[in-house]
């Protein structure tokens, strides 16, 4: 399930973030080296993240401690229990579990971290240029998002899933990216509605800066930290969005795996063969934990005044 | 305060009517119904397979605004088409959104009733066990897909039912077909039936609003006008209920408008997993088949939902803060 970012945070955290910037310039103490050690404090966000860092490893260097390749079959055991030859289990065809859960996670961390950046990044060109200009370039943006939202996203690139059928798994990043970018586009635009106010705004505007160069100089970057937690926290989403509509088919296709294609197969005979489906399981959960905890470490870091997860 | 709602209510009329239309020229150009009938074997003559697909007004050689024309023209009078197997949509919409709508309303009224205790009660007991056992646990269950939660207790249910050494839970369908018995027979089996995937969406629901309200709460209790209140003589729980609780509740509001959807995506993997015939169900069987129709029904089904949770966010974000009803 995905989080909105908190709302009401938005601009307590310009706030904050500006006046922290200006005290950093003076102290020896950099903002980012104060977000850092605020970081470090956080004990479980530290957890999180050498749990993230040994998942990634984990899931690109695992597959070359192991025999096997996961298009291999075994034709020697079926559907057997873990064990020193294969250490998650056989499938109904031989296939070794271990390098096909560890396939599935590559293919979902790399789909989750694209489809996150990708979102992010969508969310705060449209939001920074709808609060910039306002009038009826922000009308007409946010409207846009009001459509998508009402739309689910599942919904709608379910209904595509044909059309990526047989293509590069890439489309299907780039679908799940342009309908999940509304909430924080929303949250962006209202940033970008109070910086534009801010003097340093003004004094750019009124030296004929253009306004395109203003966005991506001035207003972008000022609110960089938020952008940075939200990307965090949408790769979480993206995962568990791409492992959702793999289950159904409607996400990565044969022969490619993901752990929710993975899942799915799984779960046919779960009541009696559980490591088909335990393993993939307990890594996405593992995963997308790792994900969140980090996200919100980061925002505390960031924004010490929020104080709220903890 | 009447004019803002009704001013609301027609961009969300507007906003269906668009979400509507979005949806069917997406399913009607990206699904293919064409290939239900070319799939067969012997292959039928193109000609009585295009007359088919035009009695169901599904041919995709028609420009799809002729199609879409057509579809409109029913649909404004309750006729939302024919299905592929040439079943009218609507009666099976009918019965399917009962089925579905039952799931949703209590998953959101237990979800929303619990979420928002665990999260006053994360709040007040901060840094002690209560708060860090219940975040933690959250924090869990948020990261869960809803697939994976809904398998996870069916086999749970499967080991308490062998420990019990009776079927105390069931995991398939909504009822036992063809059950002997009086209607508290009847009340029973379908409890039984009723408890899981209810509770894999409720989880979910409870994990959610309670970290938000936890959150929420923790603002307003180191708040002045809390301790003003205490200061007047209220007792602590008097003010925390009846000046904070109410503060903190407006966010939900907000919340609440936003994760319908995602409530909705999570119940059509309930529907599927339990084998409940509803909505959800219905669209992803209706995606495989490429039965345009009905995944325009769901879609039609999912963009009103939407905004009746928005239209009751407002309403409650109204009732619960005056600034809203003066400002409009």
């Amino acid at each position: 399930m995905t989080m909105p970012p908190d709302l009401t945070l938005a601009h307590e955290e310009v706030e904050a973030s500006a006046t922290e910037t200006s005290i950093g310039s003076v102290e020896e103490l950099t903002r980012g080296r104060l977000v850092l050690r605020r970081f470090l404090r956080r004990k479980v966000a530290v957890v999180g993240l050498v749990f993230l860092v040994l998942l990634v490893t984990f899931a690109f260097l695992g597959p070359y401690i192991a025999k096997w390749d996961y298009k291999e079959k075994d034709f020697s055991s079926f559907l057997e229990g873990p064990s020193g030859d294969h250490w998650f289990g056989t499938t109904q065809i031989g296939g070794d579990v271990y390098q096909l859960t560890l396939r599935g996670l590559q293919k979902s961390l790399i789909i989750g971290f694209l489809a996150a950046l990708f979102s992010t990044g969508l969310a705060a060109v449209v939001g920074a240029y709808a609060g910039y200009y306002g009038g009826w370039v922000d009308r007409a943006l946010m409207w846009v998002v009001d459509l998508l939202l009402v739309l689910p996203s599942f919904l709608i690139i379910a209904i595509l899933s044909p059309q990526f059928r047989g293509k590069t798994w890439l489309l299907f990043v780039f679908l799940l990216a342009l309908f999940s970018w509304q909430i924080t586009a929303r949250v962006v635009r209202g940033m970008a509605l109070s910086l534009r106010e801010r003097e340093f705004v003004q004094a750019a505007r009124f030296m004929g800066v253009r306004s395109h160069t203003i966005i991506f100089r001035h207003l972008l970057p000022n609110m960089s930290s938020l952008l940075i937690i939200d990307a965090t926290l949408n790769v979480g989403g993206a995962i568990l969005a791409e492992t959702g509509l793999s289950y159904f088919g409607f996400g990565v296709q044969p022969p490619d795996v993901s752990l929710g294609t993975l899942i799915a197969d799984g779960t046919r005979s779960a009541l009696t063969y559980p490591w088909l489906f335990l393993f993939a399981g307990g890594l996405l959960i593992l995963t997308v934990l790792a994900v969140s905890v980090v996200g919100d470490g980061l925002r505390d870091a960031v924004d010490p005044n929020s104080a709220r997860a903890s | 305060m009447a004019r803002f709602l009704l001013r609301r209510f027609g961009n969300y009329l507007l906003l269906v009517a668009v979400a509507t239309t979005l949806g069917y020229m997406l399913a009607a150009t990206s699904l293919k119904p064409r290939s239900n009938f070319e799939g067969r074997n012997p292959p039928p003559p193109k000609a009585s397979v295009d007359a088919r697909l035009d009695a169901l007004n599904l041919n995709d050689e028609v420009p799809v605004l002729t199609r879409f024309g057509r579809w409109a023209k029913g649909a404004i009078k309750g006729d939302f088409g024919k299905s592929i197997s040439g079943q009218p949509v609507s009666s099976e919409m009918w019965r399917r959104m009962g089925v579905s709508l039952r799931l949703l309303i209590i998953a959101s009224v237990l979800g929303g009733l619990l979420g928002v205790a665990v999260g006053v009660l994360g709040a007040v007991k901060q840094y002690k066990f209560t708060d860090y056992s219940t975040t933690t646990i959250s924090f869990i269950i948020l990261s869960t897909p809803v697939f994976l939660l809904a398998v996870l207790l069916k086999v749970g249910a499967l080991n308490l039912n062998q420990s019990v050494g009776t079927t105390l839970l069931y995991y398939t369908g909504e009822k036992t077909p063809a059950l002997a018995g009086g209607t508290w027979d009847h009340l029973v089996d379908r409890f039984q039936h009723f408890i899981l995937p209810t509770l894999s969406l409720v989880l979910g629901q409870v994990a959610f609003y309670s970290r938000y309200q936890r959150n929420a709460m923790l603002d307003v209790l180191g708040s002045d006008f809390i301790r003003t209140a205490q200061a007047k003589g209220l007792r602590r729980r008097d003010a925390l209920v009846r000046h904070g609780l109410r503060t903190a509740l407006i966010p939900m509001a907000t919340f609440f408008a936003y994760q319908f959807g995602l409530l909705l995506t999570g119940a059509t993997f309930t529907e599927k997993i339990f084998g409940w015939h509803g909505m959800g169900e219905w669209f992803v069987d209706s995606v495989t088949k490429n039965d345009v129709n009905a995944v325009v029904a769901v879609t039609m089904f999912a963009a009103v939902l939407v905004l009746i949770a928005g239209m009751l966010a407002d309403l409650a974000l109204a009732a619960l803060d005056p600034r809203v009803r003066i400002s409009k």
